[in-house]
């Protein structure tokens, strides 16, 4: 028999309950980023708010952004 | 020699993809879809009362009052009694419609947190699916492509014009969070067994959350105009159960 298997997403953001969630893509990334900042890439935090922002946003978006911060062009805030 | 067996089970066929010729809706698989038909039977009930009666009035006025039957016109100009009772009794219907509608429109926003998150990015003429929620290291996840199937590829049996070559996967008794979105122009991602349509708008993100009661096969259609493709981009829903689920998973994965 297959092990117990437990499927995991983003949970809801209360901030943004409503159908629109653009903004909740949008903080998620941003969250991820901060965090990749702040502890590393390898900090399980970062790996789990990776998931998050992953699973939120539409892959074009996630590596347009990429290409904007490697570029100087993310419109978003700057995390050193 | 041949043998004739005769049947006597009922098979029920469900109704999970669009008839030629149909005017009701298709069978539910979701609460949201189930709690759609029975506002429908609600309201209908109303209506067909109003109809009737409306119709009733209305060919007894045209018949029964013009002015060869009746010249002369009565001259009082109010009546409090059926004044009241024909403002309270609409009211009364509306408050009759309203109460199950609000019932309804609210409990398809009770806030659960779903098990899996499937983007639909509508594209011009064929939608892409991804399940980022399996991202590896090396940002790879599943992702694919929805095309119809043109006729000429069509088995027998199958649906023209709503058969694609890949379906999505999803399995029953589970929480889906679907995020539509467009690619160039706006699309709309609807399922009708499901309850469920959306607009694919470009730099939106929409949410819509469903949960799938019963295995089947799922059709829908874009439901917004898209451009000369618009009628050929249709949405295939194949639930399984969990543990086919997530050998799928597992496979497409492996590969």
């Amino acid at each position: 028999m297959s092990d117990v298997v437990k499927l995991e997403t983003a949970p809801r953001d209360p901030r943004f309950p409503s159908t629109n969630q653009t903004m909740t893509c949008w903080v998620r990334y941003l969250e991820w980023k901060r965090c990749q900042s702040k502890d590393g890439e390898d900090s399980d935090e970062c790996k789990k708010l990776r998931r998050w922002a992953y699973a939120m946003c539409p892959i074009d978006w996630v590596e347009r952004w990429e290409e904007q911060q490697q570029d100087g062009t993310f419109p978003g805030p700057k995390f050193e | 020699m041949k043998f004739f067996f005769f049947s006597f089970i009922n098979y029920k066929v469900l109704n999970d993809a669009a008839r030629p010729w149909q005017i009701g809706f298709q069978d539910p698989a979701t609460p949201i879809m189930e709690g759609i038909v029975n506002l429908h039977h609600d309201i209908i009930f109303f209506l067909i009362i109003i109809i009737i009666f409306v119709s009733w009035i209305l060919f007894r006025t045209l018949f029964l009052f013009n002015s060869k039957t009746n010249p002369v016109a009565y001259n009082f100009s109010h009546g409090t009694f059926i004044e009241l009772l024909w403002t309270l009794t609409p009211s009364l219907v509306l408050i009759g419609i309203a109460v199950p509608s609000f019932a309804l429109l609210y409990s398809i926003d009770e806030i659960i947190d779903p098990a899996i998150t499937i983007k639909a990015v509508g594209r011009q003429w064929y939608w892409s699916y991804e399940y980022s929620d399996y991202v590896n290291e090396e940002n790879e996840f599943l992702a694919f492509d929805s095309y119809i199937l043109p006729e000429e590829d069509l088995e027998l049996g199958q649906f023209r014009l709503l058969e694609v070559d890949n379906r999505i996967i999803i399995p029953v008794n589970t929480h889906i969070r679907i995020i539509v979105t467009g690619a160039d122009v706006i699309h709309s991602w609807a399922v009708p067994s499901l309850g469920v349509k959306c607009d694919a708008i470009p730099g939106r993100l929409n949410q819509i959350s469903f949960f799938i009661k019963r295995e089947g096969i799922y059709y829908g259609q874009c439901s917004e105009i898209c451009g000369v493709n618009h009628g050929f981009i249709p949405i295939v829903i194949e639930a399984v159960s969990f543990d086919d689920y997530i050998r799928w998973v597992q496979n497409k994965i492996l590969d």
